[in-house]
């Protein structure tokens, strides 16, 4: 870290004067109007009460948090002075209290101070009971959040906590005004519909106009703290249509600037991308497209309540022989062509990203071996029957796999399916929508957290750049059962002590290489027992005008983090 | 008839009730998840107190009766309020999306216009067009124009309009560059300039819903004048030695518009829901557009009250083309 911070030193040194005469010419406002389209409308400006992608997006140009995320993963003070470490003594010794200081005369867009009663504010307003505040896990665990004076904040958590920078950092905990929202706490929150479209906030815009689920204009913030920036006067950020409009409108009619989420079929995009009015965007974070392993017995002929649950193993994926096989079955740069292109990467690993903690043990896997998963299954004792498919005891060897609908997601079944035929498995496919599949309705059984079926497939990601969360998900005891209404979140119902004694080493962990050795070996252990099957690692996919400048495309933050110093570039 | 439309307006009270708890309970049984399109890095907990914010854990029939009471005074207290600037919008809760936190209503008077404006001109001009091609491909019954016109329509009748939407914008948008693609939802007419601009907007969307409809209407115009033309009340005009215009355009195309202005006026509601896959090419934020995307989230009372909308619109038409029959036919009174 420190030889990195040295190093980005040097750059930045070299990389000043230019940068340094570039800026200075740039005015505040000089770059006139830009155009965003979302595709997916934003519904609101309150991230608090959406959780959505669109709308964390969106509100991070108005609403910004102490530190963000840069598009290296590495933590950049915002509204804060510096990030607080234990050599700094913003963290203490015992990992119990981090105590951020917010950067001198900030200002809210109305002209009125921030201070650190703001912040604290921010704390309660979306701990509330009755709020339902979508970024409420990033305040789980703390004790108190108090203000020491004007602009000094003290965290306390209950526990040592080794990665204290969850509250407050990032855009899906920004601050808000206490002015502005003190009379919208929990129950009443909806009921602030002016406050929720039109917050103040401290970032480089704010709301003009707001139609929900429509389109939202923005004018910069003439209170904002550099003082020649946001270089774009207005904003209109469109939203509505669909996928291919949008980037139809960025690279073959110029229409708009700047396009978000370009999820389409890989001859699309290169289709249009012919058009020659803009580029593709695409940068890789950890969302992964994996197939999860039912390691309990999804059987119908089980009473309810104990179908997919640990009282009965599976009694044919308990067997890592068998799992191993269908892994190897699996060519996995084709799935990547097919269904990605340029917008995917075939990966081997649960923890895809950042690169440091990304193993490098698992990538035989990338090479699609029939014959090897031919020969675990003979040894595992399947035998082919007459019409190709394996039996053992008496039993096909039959698989139900299901997944969301979706065209990607199907042409992915259809091959793994003739894949694992080969190997002599027979393969049921199921597609549910995505409305059901991936709702939490403990009563539906077509939910992918009851997992009434042998193997689904579906992609998944943390927030920010520590995977501790993510990796605790599959620590035994974690997975949706019945006495927990079915939440849960260890799938596959995987349960190890190695894994689980890692995992808690993981969490006692401040030194960051051992944390990253930690990662890598909770990796390694969950994949090479062949738990869940990793396929794609898929890339965060935007497109903008060759007119626009300065934009760094970020997949640990906002799209959106460094807004103010986008320009228009004059021909 | 006077009595006669009483009595059918009274009798749509309880139809219109009935529907309503049907759309409630349908949707309120179907699966799906207001959660479900978050990303999964938000926890199940988190999800379900997020579920009990929106007032998912009372009883379906306390939600049903809270929400119509809503529906039938709050909201249209509020539609009026803010469409006349009168001060009589109650205080209290009112219906509120799931998706924006806002109320439903709000959302709705936004739309309007804007469907209105596209759908609506498409429709009418799809009855400008339609009615004189019925009308001559009838007269000259299997000559090239009946040929030609028929061909038209049903191409316009079994091509969808998400396919000629598409067509449209390759063509003309990126291709000609004559129209833009997206419909700039923020622009306001303020002089000839913004107009013109509008009109270059809403020039595709119109022309491919004026299409849809004009081959639809002009295939019960030709049928309906057809049916007439064979009349004998026409050859008794033609022996009276009257001309053949009027003989066509005042004898038989009275007579001929009498199906023909019940299908034109059952088939308004659609002017609001038929638009949906339209609006959604274009960009055009009306209420399709809003339909369509709250049934992707389960955004439900958002998708009760606009379904509850399009049925009264259809009670309502349905109620309308029948009174505008025993007007427009004398030999038809109700009483």
């Amino acid at each position: 870290m420190k030889r990195r911070t040295k190093l980005m030193g040097a750059v930045a040194a070299l990389a000043l004067v230019p940068a340094f005469a570039m800026a200075e010419e740039r005015e505040r406002g000089s770059s006139g109007h830009l155009n965003i389209i979302y595709w997916q409308a934003v519904s609101t400006m309150n991230v608090f009460l959406s959780g959505g992608t669109k709308e964390m997006n969106a509100a991070s140009i108005v609403l910004e948090p102490l530190a963000r995320f840069d598009n290296e993963g590495e933590l950049v003070p915002w509204l804060a002075e510096e990030i607080p470490t234990i050599d700094n003594e913003g963290v203490s010794e015992d990992l119990k209290t981090i105590t951020w200081r917010l950067k001198e005369g900030l200002v809210w867009s109305d002209g009125t101070d921030v201070t650190a009663d703001d912040v604290v504010f921010t704390y309660e307003y979306c701990t509330h009971p009755e709020g339902g505040c979508a970024y409420r896990d990033r305040f789980a665990g703390i004790e108190s959040v108090e203000a020491e004076d004007e602009r000094t904040i003290k965290i306390t958590f209950e526990d040592a906590t080794p990665n204290p920078y969850l509250p407050f950092v990032g855009a899906g905990s920004p601050i808000i005004q206490k002015a502005q929202f003190e009379n919208c706490m929990g129950a009443r929150a909806p009921e602030c519909t002016n406050e929720n479209f039109a917050p103040i906030g401290t970032g480089p815009y704010k709301v003009e106009n707001f139609r929900p689920n429509d389109v939202i204009e923005f004018v910069m913030n003439e209170n904002y703290r550099v003082e020649n920036q946001p270089y774009f006067e207005t904003i209109t950020w469109a939203g509505g249509g669909d996928a291919a409009g949008a980037a139809r409108a960025v690279f073959q009619t110029g229409e708009m600037d700047y396009a978000w989420n370009l999820q389409l079929a890989p001859e699309v995009i290169a289709q249009m991308e012919a058009g020659g009015r803009g580029e593709l965007l695409v940068d890789f974070g950890p969302l992964m497209e994996r197939i999860e392993i039912n390691f309990t017995d999804p059987s119908p002929n089980l009473p309810e309540g104990e179908r997919s649950t640990r009282q009965h193993e599976h009694p044919i994926l308990s067997d890592i022989r068998v799992r191993e096989a269908l892994s190897r079955a699996i060519d996995r740069e084709l799935l990547t062509e097919i269904g990605f292109g340029p917008m995917g990467m075939a990966t081997c690993n649960f923890i895809v990203a950042p690169p440091a903690m990304a193993s490098t043990n698992n990538d035989d896997c990338l090479v699609q071996d029939i014959d090897r998963a031919n020969e675990l299954l003979d040894e595992a004792g399947w035998e082919r029957g007459a019409d190709g498919i394996r039996t053992k005891d008496g039993q096909r060897l039959e698989l139900l796999f299901q997944t969301s609908t979706n065209a990607v997601r199907q042409d992915f079944q259809a091959l793994i399916q003739q894949w694992w035929r080969e190997i002599g498995i027979d393969t049921r496919l199921r597609n549910i929508d995505a409305g059901v599949f991936f709702g939490s309705d403990p009563g539906s059984p077509d939910t992918y957290l009851k997992f009434y079926a042998d193997v689904q497939m579906y992609a998944s990601l943390f927030e920010g750049t520590d995977p501790t969360p993510h990796l605790e998900q599959r620590r035994c005891g974690r997975e949706p059962k019945p006495e927990t209404q079915w939440q849960g979140q260890n799938i596959n119902r995987y349960c190890n002590e190695e894994y689980d004694a890692l995992w808690a080493e993981l969490n006692r962990e401040p030194e960051p290489a051992r944390r990253e050795e930690l990662v890598i070996a909770l990796n390694d252990i969950f994949v090479q027992d062949y738990a869940h099957l990793p396929l794609v690692a898929r890339g965060r996919v935007s497109a903008k005008a060759t007119t626009v400048g300065g934009n760094i495309m970020n997949v640990w933050d906002s799209e959106h983090w460094n807004q103010a110093e986008w320009y228009r570039i004059e021909e | 008839m006077f009595t006669y439309t009483l009595r059918r307006l009274a009798f749509a009270v309880p139809t219109v009730l009935v529907i309503s708890l049907i759309v409630f309970l349908m949707l309120d049984m179907a699966p799906g998840d207001p959660t479900a399109s978050l990303p999964l890095t938000i926890p199940p907990e988190v999800r379900e107190q997020i579920r009990a914010a929106l007032g998912l854990g009372e009883p379906v029939i306390v939600r049903y009766f809270r929400w119509l009471q809503m529906m039938a005074v709050t909201e249209p207290l509020h539609m009026i309020a803010a469409a006349t600037g009168w001060d009589i919008a109650p205080a209290g809760p009112r219906i509120l999306s799931w998706q924006t936190r806002s109320p439903v209503g709000d959302i709705i008077i936004q739309r309007i216009p804007q469907t209105l404006w596209v759908v609506g001109l498409g429709y009418l001009f799809g009855i400008l067009i339609a009615v004189p091609i019925g009308v001559i491909s009838a007269y000259k019954q299997y000559s090239w124009f009946d040929q030609i016109g028929t061909f038209v329509s049903m191409v316009g009748f079994s091509v969808p309009t998400f396919f000629t939407g598409v067509v449209f914008i390759l063509i003309f948008s990126v291709w000609l560059g004559w129209f833009p693609s997206m419909y700039d939802t923020t622009l306001r007419v303020t002089d000839w300039d913004s107009f013109m601009r509008q009109v270059r907007q809403i020039v595709m969307p119109v022309a491919v819903l004026a299409l849809f409809n004009a081959s639809q209407i002009s295939r019960f115009m030709r049928a309906s004048m057809l049916d007439n033309l064979n009349q004998d009340y026409v050859r008794t005009a033609r022996a009276k030695g009257l001309r053949e215009q009027t003989v066509v355009l005042v004898h038989v195309l009275r007579n001929s518009m009498i199906p023909v202005v019940t299908v034109i006026a059952i088939g308004i509601p659609t002017v609001f829901t038929g638009a949906i896959i339209t609006e959604q090419i274009f960009r055009v934020n009306g209420l399709g557009d809003a339909l369509i995307r709250a049934i992707y989230v389960s955004d439900w009372p958002m998708v009760q009250t606009i379904t509850f909308i399009f049925a009264i619109l259809i009670v309502l038409f349905n109620l309308i083309a029948d009174v505008l029959y025993g007007i427009l036919d004398p030999r038809i009174r109700y009483d």
